[in-house]
């Protein structure tokens, strides 16, 4: 099976939040990059265990431009057999999606995935916008996946509870905790990462259906009040006459 | 023109964001001098109800197509009414089923869409949407280019005002394509408050211990008719199941009261917390980050100080 794993390349989640460029940029200095966390620990390390247990090869791709290539080469490190990147600074999530629509379509992969969001936008959408414009299914949240044959087994968070459903391919799912456990390149990934091929194809038309003007801070909090330990009571008091919400 | 709200339902009612969602396109439309539909799929006993929060007009999808969760089946339901309705703007909660179904409409009917609203979109000087970003650490202010928008709207993040309307219901049919999906099985929460939802939360980390002094969390949570939370070492030791992960890379909730018990507040967990309303800290550390961010705090035991809480808001009636 064709499997390609969407890589977005986000802040650390460390990173000090901040803005410049009266408040229209992220501001990147000191910034470490990371590959999002649900991309990297779920979606690709599933799709390298359903390659590992079925066969196949997993090919992680990225819209964005060349500084984004050492990220991309982790996924190479961790076991992504190679890597496209579509050479765009791509304006929102559905520009972005078309691109990796098209290069899925072009190329025939059979499965999809994605993280449910990235950790910088949190916009959920990317997974559904690909599988809208490649008329497929789209599996959001989901925490299992197992393949037999052409049809998945896959467990996702419903409304309310879960729900276990099966489905064939191709098909695009977004992937959240629980689907598979982290894991950490080693030397001989390391080492092989730096000759995996890194593709760089160039983007299709590129639209801007929506674009981020500015930025803010939320306000910073107000100081703690602080209740002794020997009188929890009070707490309670004022969380029902202060703050009125018991 | 009307604004398109989808109006989820959850076992034959209308959910309780349903009424969020109405409120958001109604204080929308009050902007673009519009009207609001509501949609509902499926079956719920309360439709009616939406009309108290602003929908001028109630439509009703029933097709046993729909009997089981078919996002894209659901998609080609949104878009198709929202043309027949000639509607611009569709507004989704920005929940579980939002977060399936929105980026298919916003794709089928070529609308830019913005996810995570917290405000009332501006539309003085274009339509810009307030959104949070960065885990909740920060807020975007997006602004939509094409004739039609998508928005969904973080749960609890925007307050529902009554603005009562005497609604006209109708049904209306779809025309649909086949089910892809085969539902096995789908297990519903029935007792416990879904985290997601829950309107207060009482979460504990480390602090505690072992998964065998849950007991007072729980005890603690019941009380307060809050729902159980956790940090990420207790849910990756699996000392409490994932789904109570909040964090950054677990689950992010804005619930109005958050108490965290032996959690010393690292900035991946209150990215997943920071947007609640009231936070309370208990922790026996002094310097323990999470302080910076409360509003109340108790620098103490978890073991004796929990124990003393449920005491007292017994004593209270709470």
């Amino acid at each position: 099976m064709k499997i390609l794993v969407c890589i977005s390349k986000v802040p650390d989640t460390t990173s000090k939040i901040a803005f410049t460029d009266g408040n229209s940029k992220f501001d990147t200095n000191g910034v470490q990059f990371i590959i999002n966390p649900y991309d990297e620990w779920y979606a690709l390390v599933r799709a390298l265990e359903l390659k590992e247990a079925n066969g196949g090869s997993v090919t992680v791709i990225n819209v964005g431009l060349a500084d984004n290539d050492p990220t991309i080469r982790k996924a190479l490190a961790i076991g992504a057999d190679d890597a496209v990147r579509v050479n765009l600074d791509p304006k929102d999530a559905m520009d972005a999606a078309q691109q990796i629509a098209d290069y899925a379509s072009a190329n025939g992969y059979e499965l999809v995935l994605c993280g449910k969001e990235t950790i910088d936008y949190n916009g959920s959408q990317m997974g559904g916008m690909i599988a809208a414009i490649l008329n497929q299914e789209f599996i959001s949240n989901a925490t299992k996946l197992d393949m037999n044959g052409n049809t998945a087994t896959i467990e996702r968070d419903i409304q309310g509870g879960t729900e276990v459903l099966e489905l064939n391919i191709p098909f695009v799912v977004s992937a959240a905790k629980g689907m598979a456990e982290a894991r950490i390149p080693n030397m001989r990934g390391i080492m092989a990462a730096r000759t995996k091929p890194l593709t760089v194809v160039e983007p299709s038309a590129s639209f801007n259906a929506t674009e981020v003007l500015t930025y803010e801070l939320p306000p910073a909090k107000g100081s703690c009040k602080m209740i002794s330990a020997d009188n929890p009571a009070e707490l309670l008091d004022l969380l029902r006459n202060e703050a009125k919400i018991l | 023109m009307s604004i398109l709200v989808f109006a989820n339902t959850a076992k034959n009612e209308v959910h309780k964001s349903a009424y969020e969602v109405v409120s958001y396109g109604s204080q929308l439309a009050q902007k673009t001098g519009d009207t609001v539909t509501a949609l509902v799929i499926g079956d719920a006993t309360n439709i009616s109800s939406l009309s108290d929060y602003g929908a001028d007009k109630i439509i009703h999808v029933k097709d046993a197509k729909l009997s089981s969760f078919q996002p894209s089946l659901l998609a080609q339901a949104i878009n198709q009414i929202a043309e027949a309705e000639g509607s611009k703007i569709i507004v989704f909660s920005h929940d579980l089923t939002g977060k399936a179904i929105a980026p298919l409409v916003a794709v089928g009917l070529k609308a830019g869409l913005v996810t995570g609203a917290v405000a009332i979109p501006e539309t003085e000087n274009g339509f810009i949407v307030k959104k949070a970003v960065f885990s909740g650490k920060a807020y975007a202010h997006v602004k939509i280019n094409t004739d039609k928008k998508v928005i969904s709207v973080n749960p609890n993040a925007v307050e529902k005002v009554e603005n009562k309307k005497s609604a006209n219901e109708s049904e209306a049919t779809v025309n649909l394509g086949e089910a892809r999906i085969k539902v096995i099985e789908q297990k519903i929460e029935s007792t416990d408050i879904p985290l997601t939802e829950a309107e207060k939360v009482v979460s504990a980390g480390r602090g505690l211990k072992g998964p065998e002094n849950w007991g007072m969390i729980e005890e603690l949570a019941k009380l307060l008719g809050a729902a159980t939370a956790c940090s990420r070492p207790v849910s990756d030791m699996d000392w409490r199941p994932h789904h109570e992960h909040v964090g950054q890379t677990g689950i992010a909730i804005r619930p109005n009261l958050y108490i965290a018990i032996g959690i010393s507040g690292a900035i991946q967990h209150l990215a997943g917390v920071n947007q609640s309303k009231v936070i309370v800290v208990i922790n026996t550390d002094p310097e323990a980050p999470f302080f910076k961010s409360a509003d109340y705090g108790i620098v103490g035991d978890a073991f004796e100080v929990v124990p003393k809480l449920i005491e007292a808001a017994k004593a209270m009636n709470i």
